[in-house]
């Protein structure tokens, strides 16, 4: 990873609330996320985490405040779907993203271990290779802020030490991140927000 | 530009993998005008007048039965998410997304079209109207389709609800193909206004569609 590719991008939500179904579902949401920082989002099942995410993502409009980004095309979202089409092969969808992102994906695929399964279908891989690949779109999106949702849901051990070397390599870059998980995470130095029922 | 045609590349490719599209619309297509010629018998007078009607009339419900899945595939898998991220101009991802539609089902369609002629005993001079009506109008069979599927793409089982949107608004390109192809085969004067108005009907829809299906995708995201 070259020192060329320092991000600089902030993140602000500004006493956000996001609704679904005409419901709201959080509000009075304030954060800051700036270069080289994280933050972990925690909360039972149906705190809104994932509706919050997708609004910080920029993919749900919010219902009130606002969400500013120092610089455009800065966000990329990884939700609990991993966003690869089934009968693709994993070298076909690192490449789509790629022209997509307008970037490279040999690096993104080294960093998971995808080339042991490069030539195989998305469907045919395991739960865990599927979760690889879906991170790994992070890496080929060469994006400042990451917004993921459970990045390690399914990951072995293995392969959560990776995701979290990554982390921190991108946060060391300038990068920033924003995560929800039920699982611990060593991630040093991240700011903890707890959404309640 | 890049990205766009990446789009109109996977979603071809998509199509012609196990379980897509391409392949059942064409079936489809070639089944009804086989079952139609079967039961028509050897009346061969009546079914040169038919011919083309019948034609189009497959080419259509073929398209019809092929786009339940334009978006709500990619809604399911999360790659929607992707396609709007990376979008400058949602409006142009739609269209990239009916341009391939219209590649892996109307264009295959139309070169399917010379052979099953033949059963519908259009042949020679005939064929090229036809040909030319299927050119002009199936793109425009995807465009609206493809604004059906994205306003029905957080639906499970959509097909119907998708038939009663898109009927009203295919029945001028049905009505302008049709009647072009036959107005063609019949050495009628009326055959260049049909094109024409065929024509304007899938500019129009090349318009509508790709902003009309952005706004729905963007309802659809949550």
């Amino acid at each position: 990873m070259s020192d060329a590719a320092q991000f600089n991008v902030t993140l602000t939500a500004r006493d956000l609330a996001v609704s679904r179904g005409g419901r709201v579902i959080v509000d009075g949401v304030n954060l800051v996320v700036g270069p080289g920082e994280a933050a972990v989002l925690r909360g039972p099942n149906g705190a809104g985490k994932t509706t919050l995410l997708r609004a910080l993502a920029g993919l749900l409009a919010p219902a009130s405040g606002e969400i500013t980004v120092s610089a455009e095309d800065a966000r990329i979202y990884c939700g609990v779907l991993n966003g690869g089409k089934p009968t693709l092969t994993v070298t076909e969808n690192l490449r789509f993203w790629a022209a997509l992102y307008g970037a490279s994906f040999g690096p993104a695929r080294a960093a998971f271990g995808l080339e042991p399964v490069e030539d195989r279908p998305m469907r045919e891989l395991s739960t865990g290779y599927q979760r690889r690949l879906g991170l790994a779109r992070l890496v080929v999106s060469g994006r400042a802020v990451w917004i993921v949702d459970e990045p390690t849901a399914g990951l072995d051990a293995a392969s959560t030490t990776a995701f979290e070397c990554l982390l921190a390599e991108h946060r060391a870059r300038g990068g920033a991140a924003i995560l929800a998980t039920h699982e611990p995470l060593d991630a040093p130095g991240a700011r903890t927000l707890e959404l309640e029922q | 530009m890049n990205a766009l045609l990446a789009i109109i590349a996977r979603d071809i490719r998509l199509a012609f993998r196990a379980g897509g599209g391409a392949l059942q619309a064409v079936s489809f297509f070639a089944l009804t005008i086989v079952l139609f010629a079967l039961a028509v018998g050897p009346n061969l007078e009546l079914m040169s007048e038919i011919a083309a009607p019948v034609l189009w009339t497959a080419a259509l419900l073929a398209t019809l039965i092929s786009l339940e899945q334009i978006y709500r595939a990619d809604r399911e898998d999360g790659s929607l998410d992707v396609l709007v991220e990376t979008s400058s101009l949602l409006a142009l991802t739609a269209l990239a997304k009916a341009t391939a539609h219209w590649i892996s089902t109307g264009l295959l369609l139309t070169a399917a079209t010379p052979v099953l002629a033949l059963l519908l005993n259009i042949e020679g001079a005939a064929l090229w109207p036809l040909i030319l009506s299927l050119l002009i109008g199936a793109p425009g069979l995807s465009l609206i389709g493809s604004f059906a599927a994205a306003l029905t793409a957080a639906l499970p089982r959509a097909g119907l609800l998708i038939a009663i949107i898109v009927s009203p608004l295919y029945a001028p390109i049905l009505i302008f193909g049709a009647g072009a192809a036959s107005a063609g085969a019949a050495g009628d004067p009326q055959y260049s206004a049909n094109l024409a108005l065929l024509g304007a009907s899938s500019l129009f829809a090349a318009i509508f569609s790709p902003l009309a299906s952005a706004a729905a995708l963007r309802f659809n995201l949550d």
